[in-house]
C-alpha cells in the first residue's frame, strides 16, 4: 500500500517534471507530469508510479527491471536507454526528463514501438550450422575460443544499438538492406564460434546483411547497456575481405592491435610473449579457430619460425574517451572529417615491413 | 453484441502457452515431432523470465568432480526438497539432465569450459559436486537465446522446404491467452488477445502445453516480474485441473533491498559458491548457528574449515552460506527479526573483503555490473544487502511425471516448468530450475504431440464458450464504477506479503483467507480506464483474477499443513512431521471456490530408497516406512 518502510533511510521525496510522448500511429504528443520520486529509483519506477496514479493506461514495455531483458527500451532526453537502468539520481534537481519512444521503429502507442524489424533480420541470419559428426556431449573447445563469441551472447536485444543506428535511423529506404549492429554481432558470433560448420559468415554479412552500409561511428557501442564492443570486436573483423583474412598481414596485424580493447594497456608495449605471433589455423582438422592463443604446439613451432622478435612493435593506445569515459557518440562531435581509423589514431599505412611479423601456412616446406 | 466482435482464428496441432524455456523447448519438441506449432508469449519473444536465472543448469556430467553421477543428483535434489519431491520426476530429471544440456551445444550454446574443453561446472547450494553448467552469471540468457535461436533455425528450415517462415511453428509475441476451450472433457482451443492491439484471437487446438511460469506478482518484494501472475496455474484450475503444492514458495534468500528501485531483484548464489559469506549488523557470520540438525554431517562448524572448502573441498565440509535456500532465508529473517539486520531491513552480503576486486569482477561480471548500474554500488569495495524474496513456486500444475500430461479431469492439457508441481517438493535447489524446464519441457511437448497423433476426432470449441471468454474479457473496460487494477493488485501483494509471507501463523492464515474473499468480489468489479490497443491497465485486470485463485490455493493449503517443511515455515508448528511428508494437498476449482484434499504421495521405488543410509533417512520418513526399509535392506542381504 502507500507506506514505504524502506524510506527510512532515505531523503524525503520530492517532485520532478517529466515530459512523456503519448499518442498512437496516427499522432501524438509531449504530455508533461509532475510526478513524485524517491531516493533510489530509476525513470521506470517513475512510469510505473504515473501507471498507477493518474495514467493508467500509459503504454510501456518492460519486464525484469533488472537490465537483463532489454524490454524497457525508450529515448530519454533523446538518448536510447534502459528505463530500467537509467537512475534518477544522474539527472540535476531542476531538468525536466523527457521520455520518448524508440525513433527508428514505427509507434505502437505511447512509448511502444513495433520491434518486428528485428526479428524479420534475425530469422534472415543464417543459424548456427552444427558441426557434422560431432555428437551431443562431445563438444570440446577451449575457454579462450569462446569467449570472443561469448561477449556478443551478452546481447539482450534491447535493440538500442538498432535505433541508434544512423544507417536506419531516420532512413527507412535502407531497412531492408541493412540488419543492423545486432545482427552483425550475431554474424561475428557464429563466425568465431569454435565449431561453427559454415565458413562463409563474412561474406554473407556482406552481401546480405548490408555491412558496408556501417561507417564505423561507434554510436552502437556508445548505448550498448552490456558493453559490447560491437564496432570493434564485432563489425570491423567482420569487414576484412575474405582473402585478408589468411594471406594479408597487414589486416591480420591490425586485428590484433585491434583486440587490444580486451588487453590491459600496460601489458602490450613491446612485450614479445610467444603468443603474439602464430599461424591462423589451430585446433583440429576440419574445424576453423579464431582463437587467441593457440594450443597446437606445431603450429606454435611455426608461428615462431621466421619471426624477427627484436622488431619494434607498435604501441596500440587506447581510443580518445570524452569527460564520461566514453567513446565519442557520433562523428558530429569528432575533432576530424570522417570516422575515426579503426587501426587506432597513431598506426600509419603502409606499416615498415620490419614491424611485421608473418609466418607462411607453409614455410617449413621451403 | 459478442457477435460483432471480430476473433481471428487459428489452427494448430500443439499450442504452447509461455516462451520462456520449458515453453521453447516443448514447442521444439512438437515441431521435431511434426506437428504444427503455436507457441504464445505474454511478452515479446526471447524476453522471458528465464533471463534472470544467473547460477546455472544443474546436470551430473561429472566434467569437474567425476564422481558425479545420477543418482547423486537425484539423492541431493530429494533431500533439497525434503522428500516430499515426485520421486519419479526427481529420478528423471536426474537422468536426463546431461542429455539436454549437451543437445543445447548443438544448437550453438556456448558454455564456460574446463581445462580439457569441457562445459565447467560450479558448486551451488544443496548440491554435492561441482554440477551448474553456466555462462558467467547469465546461464539463463545463454538458454534462452540458444532456445530462441533454435526455433528460428526450424523456421529457416521450414521456409526452404515449404515457402515460409510460419508453415511449421510460429511466434505469438506479446498475447495473452484468458481462457482455455473444453470439448466435454478434452481441450478444444485457447482464447485471448493481443497485446498490441487488444484485438482477440482463438487457437483450435487439440493439445495445449502450459509454461506459463509462477506466481510471484502476487507478492510486494519478488524477484518476478510483471508476467508472473499464475496464468497457467489458473487457466489449469478452471480446465478442470488440479494444482499441488501449493503452499511452498520458495524466498530466495539473497534479494537487493537496497535500493527501493531494485528491491527484489536476486542476487545470484555463485556469491556465496565463490566465497561470499553472509554478516548481520554487528559484523556476525552468523550462518554457523542456523545449520539444522540434518545438515550437519556435510556443513562446516568452523570458518576456518569452511574457508578451506573453497580450495580443498574433498577434505572439508561446505561453508553454511551454501545451505538450501529455505534454510538461509530463515536464518536471515530470524537476523532481522532479532533487530541484528540492516537499516534497510536485510543482512549484508560480503565478497568484497573475500576475493581482489579483479577475480570478482571476472567471476561475477553481470552482478557486478547490476549493482554498479542499478544501485551505484561497487561490490567489490562494499557489502550488499540483501534479504528474501520472493522467487519460485514449488507447487503447480498436477502432473503425470513422465508425460507431463495434467491429472484431474481434462485431456490434452499439459504442463512443464515452474507452472507443474512435485519435481521440487517443498523446496527447490538452485540450478535444478533451468534443467527442470528442459526435461519436462521436451517430455511435455513430445508427449502433446502424440497425443494429438492419437486422437480419432479433432475436438470441436463450442461457441458460448468463446462469447463467455469475449465478455470475460471485454467487462472491465465497459465498467467505470470499479476500482483500479493497481490499487486492487497492490492489496492483494499486501495480504500476500504480510499474512502469507515466509513465516506463517494459523490466525494470520485465516485473516488472509477472508480478505483475499472480500478481494474476490473486488476484483470482479474492476474497471479499467482507456481502449484496446496496449493498454497495461485492461492487461493487469484481466491478470488479477489468476493472481487472486492463486493466491487463494496457497493460503488455503497453507493453512492446513500444520508442519514446517522447505517453502513453507509454519511459527505455530516448527517442525517437520514426518506423517505431513505423506501428502500433497491438492487443489481443484469447484465454481469459483478453491477446493482442498489430500492425496498420499506417490511411493519411491525400493532401488531409489537405497540410494540413502538410515540415518537420513530416520530424519524424514515415519517409524513405519522405516520399517518397511528395513526390512528391505534385510532382503537384499
Amino acid at each position: 500500500m502507500g507506506t514505504e518502510k524502506s524510506q527510512a533511510a532515505g531523503a524525503p521525496a520530492t517532485k520532478r517534471q517529466f515530459r512523456i510522448w503519448r499518442g498512437d500511429e496516427t499522432g501524438g504528443d509531449l504530455k508533461e507530469y509532475l510526478v513524485e520520486v524517491k531516493e533510489g529509483e530509476v525513470v521506470l519506477d517513475i512510469i510505473h508510479r504515473l501507471q498507477s496514479t493518474e495514467a493508467p493506461d500509459l503504454a510501456c514495455r518492460w519486464n525484469c527491471k533488472a537490465g537483463k531483458c532489454g524490454s524497457c527500451s525508450v529515448e530519454i532526453n533523446g538518448k536510447p536507454k534502459l528505463a530500467c537502468m537509467t537512475r534518477m539520481s544522474t539527472f540535476t534537481a531542476d531538468e525536466t526528463i523527457s521520455v520518448t519512444p524508440l525513433r527508428t521503429f514505427p509507434i505502437v502507442r505511447d512509448l511502444v514501438t513495433d520491434v518486428s524489424f528485428n526479428y524479420e533480420k534475425a530469422r534472415e541470419t543464417p543459424a548456427f550450422a552444427p558441426p557434422p559428426g560431432v555428437t551431443p556431449g562431445d563438444y570440446r573447445m577451449q575457454q579462450v575460443d569462446v569467449e570472443r563469441s561469448q561477449e556478443f551472447r551478452k546481447c539482450i536485444e534491447c535493440f538500442l544499438c538498432q535505433t541508434v543506428c544512423h544507417v536506419i535511423r531516420d532512413h527507412e529506404e535502407n531497412k531492408p538492406a541493412f540488419a543492423g549492429p545486432r545482427y552483425f554481432i550475431r554474424a561475428a558470433e557464429l563466425d568465431m564460434h569454435p565449431l561453427d560448420a559454415r565458413d562463409d559468415r563474412k561474406e554473407y554479412a556482406q552481401a546480405e546483411q548490408g555491412l558496408g552500409y556501417c561507417n564505423i561511428t561507434k554510436c552502437c557501442t556508445e548505448v550498448c547497456p552490456e558493453h559490447i564492443k560491437i564496432t570493434d570486436n564485432g563489425i570491423i573483423p567482420m569487414k576484412e575481405r575474405v582473402v585478408d583474412r589468411k594471406y594479408d598481414p597487414l589486416v591480420w596485424l591490425g586485428n590484433k592491435i585491434f583486440r587490444r580493447g580486451q588487453v590491459p594497456q600496460t601489458s602490450v608495449t613491446s612485450e614479445h610473449s610467444p603468443g603474439a605471433v602464430r599461424a591462423p589455423a589451430a585446433g583440429p582438422p576440419g574445424f576453423h579457430s579464431h582463437a587467441g592463443a593457440s594450443h597446437d604446439p606445431k603450429a606454435e613451432a611455426q608461428a615462431q619460425a621466421g619471426v624477427n622478435w627484436h622488431r619494434e612493435v607498435p604501441k596500440p593506445t587506447a581510443p580518445t574517451l570524452d569527460e564520461s569515459g566514453k567513446l565519442p557518440l557520433t562523428e558530429l562531435t569528432f575533432d576530424r572529417p570522417a570516422a575515426p581509423s579503426p587501426f587506432g589514431e597513431d598506426v600509419s599505412f603502409p606499416l615498415p615491413p620490419e614491424h611485421l611479423n608473418y609466418a607462411h601456412p607453409e614455410q617449413d616446406k621451403h | 453484441m459478442t457477435t460483432t466482435t471480430r476473433i481471428e482464428r487459428h489452427h494448430y496441432d500443439v499450442v504452447v502457452i509461455g516462451a520462456g524455456g520449458a515453453g521453447l523447448r516443448a514447442a521444439i519438441e512438437a515441431r521435431l515431432a511434426g506437428k504444427k506449432t503455436a507457441i504464445i508469449s505474454k511478452s515479446l519473444f526471447g524476453k522471458a523470465h528465464t533471463v534472470m536465472a544467473e547460477g546455472g543448469a544443474a546436470a551430473a556430467m561429472g566434467n569437474v568432480n567425476s564422481r558425479d553421477s545420477w543418482p547423486v543428483h537425484f539423492r541431493d535434489t530429494m533431500r533439497g526438497g525434503k522428500f516430499l519431491n515426485n520421486f519419479r520426476m526427481a529420478e528423471l530429471h536426474a537422468k536426463e539432465s546431461p542429455q539436454r544440456i549437451w543437445e543445447l551445444e548443438t544448437y550453438g550454446a556456448l558454455f564456460d569450459r574446463t581445462k580439457d574443453g569441457r562445459i565447467s561446472q560450479r558448486n551451488f547450494g544443496g548440491h554435492e559436486y561441482p554440477r551448474l553448467a553456466h555462462v558467467g552469471d547469465r546461464t539463463g540468457l545463454e538458454l534462452i537465446r540458444t532456445l530462441q535461436q533454435k526455433i528460428v533455425s526450424l523456421q529457416q528450415e521450414d521456409r526452404r522446404e515449404h515457402g515460409s517462415y510460419d508453415a511449421r511453428i510460429r511466434v505469438f509475441a506479446e498475447t495473452t491467452i484468458t481462457e482455455l476451450l473444453l470439448d466435454g472433457d478434452r481441450v478444444a482451443g485457447a482464447f485471448g488477445y493481443y497485446r498490441e492491439s487488444g484485438e482477440f484471437i482463438l487457437f483450435e487446438a487439440p493439445a495445449v502445453v502450459l509454461a506459463t511460469g509462477g506466481v510471484g506478482r502476487s507478492y510486494k518484494v519478488t524477484s518476478n516480474s510483471w508476467e508472473y501472475t499464475g496464468d497457467g496455474h489458473a487457466l489449469a484450475l478452471r480446465a478442470g485441473a488440479t494444482l499441488i503444492n501449493m503452499e511452498f514458495l520458495q524466498f530466495h534468500p539473497t534479494g537487493m533491498v537496497w535500493p527501493p528501485s531494485v528491491k527484489g531483484i536476486l542476487v545470484t548464489e555463485s556469491v556465496r559458491g565463490d566465497g561470499g559469506i553472509l554478516k548481520n549488523s554487528e559484523g556476525k557470520r552468523f550462518m554457523f548457528d542456523y545449520v539444522p540438525d540434518v545438515f550437519r554431517k556435510q556443513y562446516a562448524d568452523s570458518e576456518a574449515e569452511a574457508d578451506r572448502w573453497y580450495e580443498d573441498p574433498d577434505h572439508n565440509r561446505r561453508p553454511p552460506e551454501l545451505l538450501p535456500r529455505d534454510e538461509v532465508a530463515r536464518a536471515i529473517n530470524s537476523e532481522v527479526k532479532a533487530g541484528r539486520g540492516t537499516p534497510a531491513g536485510g543482512v549484508y552480503l560480503d565478497i568484497a573483503s573475500r576475493l581482489p576486486a579483479e577475480e570478482i569482477r571476472r567471476r561475477l561480471p553481470s552482478m557486478y555490473h547490476q549493482f554498479k548500474e542499478l544501485a551505484d554500488v561497487d561490490i567489490t569495495r562494499e557489502p550488499m544487502e540483501v534479504g528474501p524474496t520472493c522467487h519460485y513456486v514449488m507447487g503447480g500444475v498436477e502432473v503425470d511425471p513422465d508425460s507431463g500430461a495434467a491429472f484431474g479431469h481434462v485431456r490434452g492439457l499439459f504442463a512443464a516448468g515452474e507452472v507443474s508441481g512435485g519435481m521440487h517438493g517443498s523446496n527447490r535447489l538452485g540450478g535444478n530450475s533451468l534443467s527442470d524446464l528442459l526435461v519436462f519441457g521436451k517430455r511435455a511437448g513430445g508427449h502433446a504431440a502424440s497425443y494429438a497423433d492419437g486422437l480419432a476426432s479433432r475436438p470441436q470449441v463450442p461457441v458460448p464458450a468463446v462469447e463467455t471468454a469475449v465478455e470475460t474479457a471485454l467487462a472491465p473496460l465497459q465498467r467505470d464504477t470499479g476500482e483500479s487494477p493497481y490499487v486492487l493488485q497492490q492489496d492483494l501483494q499486501a495480504v500476500m506479503g504480510e499474512l502469507v509471507g515466509i513465516i506463517r501463523r494459523e490466525g494470520e492464515l485465516v485473516d488472509a483467507l477472508a480478505r483475499l474473499g472480500e478481494l474476490r468480489e473486488r476484483v470482479a468489479k474492476v474497471s479499467a480506464a482507456g481502449g484496446r490497443r496496449y493498454n497495461p491497465g485492461w492487461h493487469l485486470a484481466l491478470d488479477l483474477r489468476n493472481m487472486l485463485v492463486v493466491s487463494e490455493c496457497t493460503a488455503k493449503a497453507a493453512l492446513e499443513r500444520r508442519e514446517s517443511r522447505g517453502g513453507h515455515t509454519r511459527e505455530d508448528h516448527p517442525t517437520m512431521d514426518p506423517a505431513w511428508r505423506r501428502v500433497n494437498q491438492v487443489c481443484s476449482l469447484e465454481g469459483d471456490i478453491v477446493h482442498l484434499d489430500r492425496k498420499p504421495l506417490p511411493r519411491m521405488r525400493p532401488e531409489l530408497f537405497a540410494l540413502f543410509d538410515r540415518a537420513e533417512l530416520a530424519k524424514y520418513l515415519t517409524d513405519e516406512e522405516l520399517a518397511e526399509f528395513d526390512a528391505l535392506t534385510e532382503e537384499e542381504r
